[in-house]
C-alpha cells in the first residue's frame, strides 16, 4: 500500500501522527513527515488515519502504474 | 449537444503525478475508449516532493516513494520511453523506440528536468549531481551516506535550500552559493528572503550570496571543489546543482505548438496553442511544462511548477478532453506550495512575486512564525505563512476576492501590524535558482517581462 499527503491540504492536526505514528511523523512544529510505502502491519493504521484526518489530505491505496490486475 | 461521453483513443505523454491523475479522471468523467501512458522514467508515477525531504534524511527509500492509485485506470502503460515528436497531421506520437503512436486527443504532461551544469566536462565529474528523479535522490543519499566532508550546494531555491537543510540535519558541512541576494528571493521577494538567509546561518549554512561558482574542479574525474567569483575557492566532495528547471519542450520542436523554454502554452481549458496563436482542438497540456492565463494576474501566463498545479490543471485538462462547449471548464486554481527547510513549514498561496509590497500581517520574523501577505496595486495577490499553516485558507478567500491590501488588522495578534514594505521582487534573470512560479507575459510565445509600477529599490543592480 502507497500513501501520498496533499501538504497543500495539511494544517498538522496530527490526529495520522498519534493513529500510525510509525507513518506519520511531525517534523518540527507543524512539518507532516510520512511513509509513503506503508509496511504490511501499519495498513489499517494508515487507513484509519486518512478516515481521521480533518482535512481529508491523505489518499492509500495501490501503487499505480502497469500492472493493475 | 448530446450527453454522451466523447469517444475516442487518447494518448498522455508523461506518466508522472499530472498523467496519471488525467488517466484517472478520464475514467471518472466515463472514458472507455483506448488510453495509453507514455514515460521516459522506467520508474511507475511517484511522488517527487520527499526526495529532497524524507529521502535526503534517511526516512524513506528512493524507490519507495510511489503515488498510491486512486482508482484503475485499464491503460496501456510505456515506461522507460521517451516522445520525440509530435506529427501533427496524421496525429501521430513518435516514440524513441520507434512505434507511432496514433490519438484522437492527447495530453502533454512531459513536466521539467533538472537544469544541468552549463560546463559539461565539470558536470560529469564524480560527485557532482542534481535532485529531480528518484535516480538523483538515490545517488545523493548514497554520497551523503558516505560522509562528505562539505557539501555544496549551488542555487538557493527551494530545492537548494531543502537539500542544505538535509545536510545539517544530518550534521554534514554544507555551502549554499547564490547569485541572487538571498536564498528564495525568485519566490518569496526581498523580505522573506533576508529571513531565509537568517535562517540558513543560523543553522550552520555557510552560505554566500552575490557569488556565483566560475568552475568546479576535479582530480581524476572526481570533483574536489570550486572555484567562486569573489576569488576564493573551497574544497568539498559533492557538488548539488539546483539550479532550477528545465521545461521538457525540445521533442515538440516540429510540431508547430507553441512550445518553448518557459513551457507550452494553452488556454484556461488547457488546450494547447498553436505557434500562431490558435487555439487547438485535440491537444491539451497540464503540469509544470504548461503555460497558462490566469485572471487573477491580469490573465498573464503563469508557469508553475508546483504539486499542487499538476493535480489541479489535469483534472480540469482530462476532463475538457472528454466533455465539449460549455461543459468545459477553466483552470482557476490559486495557485499553492508548500516547502519544509530548517524545522520550518513554508506555505504559499497566490503568486507572491506578482506584488509590489509586502506586510508582516500575523506574527514576526523573529518569533519565525509568521504571515506575510503580498500586495499589486492596492489588493492582495498572495500570502505566506511559515509555521502558521492554518491561516492560509483564509487568505486565500482574500486573494479571490481582490480585497484590499494593506490587509485590515486581524484580531489574533492583537498588535496592528507592520507597516507594508517594497516586496523586492528580482528580475529572474539575476538568480541562480530559477523561480517556481513563473509569470510569463500574455504571448503563447514571446518573452515579456512584468515591469512592477514605480521605482522599486533593490538590494541588487538591475542590468
Amino acid at each position: 500500500m502507497q500513501i501520498v499527503v496533499d501538504l497543500n491540504r495539511c494544517q498538522a492536526y496530527a490526529q495520522c501522527v498519534f493513529l500510525a505514528p510509525e507513518v506519520f511523523e511531525l517534523h518540527g512544529e507543524e512539518t507532516l513527515m510520512f511513509m509513503p510505502t506503508v509496511p504490511d502491519d501499519q495498513q489499517e493504521r494508515a487507513r484509519r488515519a486518512a478516515a481521521a484526518c480533518p482535512v481529508q489530505a491523505i489518499l492509500t491505496g495501490e501503487q499505480a502504474g502497469p500492472g493493475e490486475w | 449537444m448530446s450527453g454522451e461521453p466523447w469517444d475516442g483513443r487518447i494518448v498522455i505523454v508523461g506518466a508522472s503525478l499530472a498523467g496519471l491523475r488525467a488517466a484517472e479522471t478520464l475514467r471518472d468523467e466515463g472514458f472507455t475508449g483506448p488510453l495509453t501512458l507514455v514515460g521516459e522514467e522506467p520508474e511507475p508515477p511517484y511522488d517527487r516532493p520527499p526526495l529532497s525531504k524524507q529521502v535526503l534524511l534517511g526516512k524513506a527509500r528512493a524507490e519507495e516513494i510511489g503515488l498510491p492509485r486512486r482508482r484503475k485506470v485499464d491503460a496501456r502503460w510505456k515506461l522507460g520511453v521517451r516522445a520525440d515528436g509530435i506529427d501533427p497531421v496524421e496525429k501521430r506520437v513518435l516514440l524513441a523506440d520507434g512505434e507511432l503512436l496514433p490519438f484522437d486527443r492527447l495530453l502533454i504532461a512531459t513536466g521539467t528536468r533538472a537544469r544541468p551544469w552549463p560546463n559539461p566536462a565539470e558536470a560529469r565529474l564524480d560527485g557532482v549531481l542534481t535532485l529531480r528523479t528518484s535516480e538523483d535522490a538515490a545517488r545523493l543519499v548514497e554520497r551523503l551516506d558516505a560522509g562528505p566532508r562539505r557539501v555544496l550546494v549551488i542555487g538557493a531555491g527551494f530545492t537548494g535550500s531543502e537539500i542544505a537543510s538535509a545536510c545539517r540535519e544530518r550534521g554534514l558541512e554544507v555551502t549554499v552559493v547564490e547569485r541572487g541576494p538571498a536564498p528564495l528571493v525568485g519566490a518569496l521577494g526581498g523580505a522573506l528572503g533576508a529571513f531565509a538567509a537568517t535562517v540558513q546561518r543560523a543553522h550552520g549554512v555557510d552560505l554566500r550570496c552575490g557569488v556565483t561558482v566560475t568552475s568546479l574542479t576535479g582530480r581524476d574525474g572526481r570533483f574536489t571543489g570550486a572555484e567562486f567569483s569573489d576569488g576564493s575557492r573551497m574544497d568539498a566532495d559533492v557538488a548539488v546543482v539546483a539550479l532550477g528547471a528545465v521545461r521538457n519542450t525540445e521533442w515538440l520542436a516540429g510540431s508547430g505548438l507553441a512550445a518553448g523554454p518557459r513551457g507550452l502554452a494553452c488556454d484556461a481549458g488547457c488546450r494547447a496553442f498553436t505557434m500562431y496563436g490558435i487555439v487547438t482542438d485535440d491537444v491539451f497540456v497540464a503540469g509544470d511544462v504548461a503555460r497558462f492565463p490566469h485572471p487573477l494576474f491580469e490573465y498573464q501566463m503563469l508557469a508553475l511548477e508546483h504539486w499542487g498545479n499538476a493535480v489541479a490543471q489535469a483534472e480540469v485538462a482530462a476532463r475538457n478532453m472528454v466533455t465539449t462547449g460549455p461543459r468545459r471548464r477553466p483552470h482557476l486554481t490559486v495557485p499553492v506550495f508548500w516547502s519544509s527547510q530548517f524545522g520550518l513549514n513554508i506555505k504559499s498561496v497566490g503568486v507572491p512575486t506578482f506584488s509590489d509590497q509586502v506586510v508582516i500581517a500575523q506574527g514576526s520574523l523573529r518569533e519565525r512564525r509568521l504571515v506575510a501577505v503580498y500586495g499589486y496595486r492596492g489588493r492582495i495577490t498572495a500570502a505566506v505563512t511559515v509555521n502558521q499553516a492554518k491561516w492560509l485558507e483564509h487568505y486565500q478567500f482574500l486573494i479571490e476576492t481582490a480585497a484590499p491590501f494593506p490587509p485590515t488588522t486581524g484580531a489574533a495578534n492583537g498588535i496592528a501590524p507592520a507597516a507594508p514594505v517594497p516586496s523586492d521582487v528580482p528580475d529572474p534573470q539575476l538568480l541562480s535558482h530559477g523561480p517556481t512560479v513563473a509569470l510569463t507575459g500574455h504571448l503563447p510565445d514571446r518573452r515579456l517581462t512584468l515591469v512592477p509600477p514605480g521605482p522599486v529599490p533593490s538590494a541588487i543592480p538591475r542590468p
